[in-house]
């Protein structure tokens, strides 16, 4: 037995060490708001934070995460709306499919945390994620926005 | 259409349960319905005493945002208050159960919301007579002193009002009208304006549930390994090694073409089925490569017998006189769709009957494969539909629909979900068709275009997935954006455009834009080439091209004014231009693209514009002309679809690599309705995307790029 910190809530899971935190998040614990794209980590809809950092979970084997606070898209804000990152999305109409977005916006919140005002030159080196539709020009676009709004520090892991 | 369909209120009431009634926010699954109470006012509207209007929607969605604009094209009829619209799916069963009154659910070809501006508009209409015949009762006054508006049924003489909500349960007693009017584009409020998308808030939250995310008491998860060469069967297989690892419950075969297992989670059946050994019959496609196709379409770029799409004059005699011929061979490979979402699809089969949640462009397909599959006639299926995760075309093929209830059907009451991996999605996808174009023209002394000749040669979509609308042999979807009604060239005196029709054992279907895609990169670029040979402005000779394009060029020319063609720009920075008519629309770019000497390529700017008749949300048009060149242009930049050993060589997107944001360049919309017809949104400017592109890369290099993707091209110049 596992135990994890999922959205600062302890979650004791039966799986074998090597299953990818993402499958753990989706087929264990039943948080489906975290995506599968690629499984080798190119895509970026498995994007969690782990101890704030965003991390693809479908290459992080579930044994190696011990006691880092995991982060998914459903504990980003309490109301799923009010995280700046989910606000400017909103305001922009970023999503397309959506399908992405859950990554997306993780990414986006890890990349504010570390470059509270990113230039177009951050944003294009970190958010690597890939969207189908091509909702790239919003995704930038919002996070100078998020960036403009208040961006909590130091609690957001 | 479906006004002429008199249905009684039996049927109205038994349609609500299944679909549900009104939501909180903008957009709930059917199983999510909460809240009961509401009355139908014709088909497609259900209002609620709170004011709550949903909109029923036949079509899907999958990111192109058809949901928003089909609700705003009922609610401006109805004149509702944006502010109480939500939506949800018409079941496709109850469609099925009812002569198809909601009409077709296939959204595809950019028709979701063109196809269905008629009947939609006046299912609004409908609703809203509904409402003010009912006040006008309850005021005892003529129906004519009676105006609506933001839900409000005004008496206009007195000021009385009575909201929709407070009329909806009497005005539900009434027999719909069948002779009801609707709007000018004059009198329109909602349609034209870019309200925001009812679908967002549960994509930012993680909440919206996707057909792989659907989890249902007992369910079991399938994984699936399908023979790598196409057309391929299973010879034998040994689960004995994997059966004792975790979760694993079943190994199964279906139909001899693929080996499934199930398991008590998804990675756990992917894990077993990797370690298992499975020995394929490759049949007599095993040694098929692309080089070998690209030989044999090249024999038919010349060959005698070709498929005619059109022509006129003598294109023969126009090339043996020319002052100046020019020729130039194209071609392009097969493509994924990669929708971000793998296939998946969770069916159960019990007593008969089979319940399936999907995500499916095409609802009433999806029944009738899933009724197909079981055994079972149509009434004994029930289709949940669910948001797609990408569509792009793939998802009007029912194939892993077909899958799950096979499976499931060996399973008996126990819920299945079949989720494919990413590999198993890129090695057996509906590729764009792998086609060469020689294109050869020829120009007088004065460098007019005298002659044409465009000879496709290539696989033809239609040969491979429904054969029964080949005409004559004649494929005319691979002629999309050529035939007399979209062809921006039907002036050139002499024209010849044919297809050799070269069908491979690779399955092909459409792929965003289809063919409108290979055609464009050909025709723009070798117009660019026979302008050059002219000596004359690319913008400035398709001009004198068109004088039987009128619609087309005057989107050219709002592109090239806002694009600013022909001003100067920074150093080292160089534009291209391509234009196209496809899907009921008008298209035309301009890149602004820079090339270092070493060849690294940077896409500073799109200037895409698109008469599409009109507008119903100018916002979501401009969003998918922006994602339209990043699923164009990561064909013209990155991916390619390779055949070894008659299999796919590409597994994930490491190596089928596409567009990141990094590359994205901004994108200018420019929307220039012109009124009087409804055209596409979600694929024409697609078309545009890599030919404006190729086109700058020329100005900028010299270099002439004639085969994708780029990765094979050195861009470096002195």
């Amino acid at each position: 037995m596992i135990t994890l910190n999922i959205n600062g809530q302890a979650r004791d899971v039966d799986a074998d060490p090597d299953t990818p935190l993402l499958w753990v998040l989706r087929e264990w614990v039943g948080l489906t708001g975290t995506k599968y794209g690629c499984g080798v980590a190119q895509c970026g809809a498995c994007t969690v934070h782990v101890d704030g950092v965003a991390t693809r979970s479908c290459s992080l084997p579930v044994g190696s995460v011990g006691a880092a606070k995991i982060t998914t898209i459903e504990g980003l804000s309490a109301d799923g709306l009010s995280h700046p990152v989910q606000v400017a999305w909103l305001q922009h109409e970023v999503p397309q499919c959506g399908y992405c977005q859950s990554g997306q916006i993780m990414a986006a919140a890890s990349l504010l945390v570390q470059k509270p005002q990113p230039t177009d030159t951050d944003i294009a080196d970190m958010i690597t994620n890939i969207c189908r539709c091509g909702t790239y020009q919003r995704v930038k676009e919002a996070i100078h926005t998020a960036a403009a709004l208040t961006v909590p520090t130091g609690g957001k892991a | 259409m479906s006004q002429t369909i008199q249905l009684g209120r039996r049927f109205f009431l038994s349609a609500a349960a299944v679909t549900g009634g009104g939501f909180s926010l903008g957009w709930s699954l059917p199983a999510a319905a909460q809240k009961a109470g509401g009355s139908e006012l014709g088909i497609w509207a259900v209002i609620h005493p709170d004011d709550t209007t949903v909109i029923r929607i036949a079509r899907s969605e999958m990111g192109q945002g058809t949901l928003t604009g089909l609700a705003q094209l009922v609610a401006d009829e109805l004149d509702a208050d944006w502010r109480f619209v939500r939506a949800e799916y018409v079941a496709p069963e109850v469609n099925q159960a009812n002569k198809r009154a909601w009409g077709d659910m296939s959204t595809g070809g950019s028709r979701g919301i063109r196809a269905s501006v008629d009947y939609v508009r006046k299912g609004g209409a409908v609703a809203k007579a509904m409402l003010i015949q009912t006040a006008a009762k309850q005021w005892g006054v003529p129906a004519s002193e009676c105006a609506a508006s933001l839900s409000v049924i005004t008496h206009t003489p007195t000021g009385r009002r009575l909201r929709y909500g407070e009329l909806a349960a009497e005005a539900a007693k009434l027999t719909p009208p069948t002779d009801v009017a609707v709007k000018t584009p004059a009198e329109w409020k909602i349609i034209g304006r870019g309200v925001k998308r009812l679908d967002t808030v549960e994509k930012l939250s993680g909440k919206l549930t996707y057909a792989i995310d659907v989890q249902l008491p007992g369910m079991l998860n399938a994984a699936i390994a399908q023979s790598p060469v196409f057309g391929g069967t299973v010879k034998s297989y040994d689960a004995t090694k994997i059966k004792t690892m975790p979760g694993v419950r079943h190994v199964l075969t279906l139909e001899d073409k693929a080996v499934v297992v199930v398991a008590d989670k998804w990675y756990q059946a992917k894990t077993a089925l990797a370690a298992m050994t499975i020995v394929w019959d490759e049949g007599k496609n095993g040694g098929v490569d692309s080089v070998q196709i690209a030989a044999f379409l090249k024999e038919g770029l010349d060959a005698k017998e070709a498929a005619l799409c059109q022509q006129h004059g003598d294109v023969t005699a126009a090339i043996a006189g020319a002052a100046k011929k020019v020729e130039a061979v194209y071609g392009t490979p097969f493509l994924n769709h990669a929708t971000l979402e793998p296939m998946n699809c969770t069916a159960k089969f019990q007593d008969g009957k089979v319940e399936v949640w999907v995500a499916s462009q095409n609802g009433d397909a999806t029944l009738a494969a899933a009724a197909e599959a079981a055994g079972v006639k149509l009434d004994a299926v029930k289709v949940n539909k669910h948001h797609l995760g990408g569509g792009f075309g793939r998802r009007g093929q029912q194939d892993y629909t077909r899958q799950a209830v096979l499976i499931a059907k060996q399973i008996p009451g126990v819920p299945i979900k079949l989720i494919w991996s990413r590999e198993e999605d890129m090695q057996h996808g509906f590729y764009r068709p792998v086609t060469q174009c020689k294109l050869t023209g020829s120009l007088d002394a004065n460098g007019n275009l005298t002659g044409l000749h465009a000879r496709l040669s290539g696989q033809s979509i239609l040969a491979y997935l429904a054969p029964q609308r080949m005409e004559n042999g004649v494929d005319r979807v691979a002629f999309q954006g050529w035939i007399p009604e979209e062809f921006s060239y039907m002036a050139v005196p002499n024209l010849l455009i044919d297809h050799a029709v070269r069908n491979t054992h690779v399955p092909v279907g459409f792929w965003r834009g289809v063919n409108t895609n290979q055609n464009t990169i050909y025709m723009e670029c070798f117009m660019d080439e026979l302008a050059l040979a002219a000596g004359k402005d690319p913008v400035d000779f398709r001009r004198g091209l068109m004088g039987k394009a009128p619609k087309q060029l005057a989107v050219l020319n709002a592109v090239a004014e806002r694009a600013g063609w022909g001003t100067p720009l920074p150093k080292g920075v160089y534009r291209g231009f391509a234009q196209n008519t496809g899907f009921g629309s008008y298209t035309a770019a301009v890149a602004e693209v820079s090339v270092s000497a070493k060849g690294e390529l940077k896409i500073h700017r799109i200037v895409c514009g698109s008469d599409p008749g009109y507008v119903v949300n100018p916002d979501q048009v401009a969003a998918q002309i922006e994602g339209s060149f990043v699923y164009g242009l990561s064909a013209v930049l990155f991916s390619e679809i390779t055949i070894e050993k008659g299999r796919v060589a590409q597994g994930n997107f490491d190596t089928y690599q596409v567009m990141r944001l990094a590359e994205m360049p901004k994108v200018e919309s420019v929307l220039v309705p012109s009124g009087g017809f409804w055209g596409g949104v979600g694929e024409p400017t697609i078309a545009v995307a890599g030919p404006a592109v190729l086109n700058a890369i020329f100005a900028a290099t010299g270099k002439r790029i004639r085969t994708l993707p780029l990765t094979h091209h050195d861009l470096s110049h002195a």
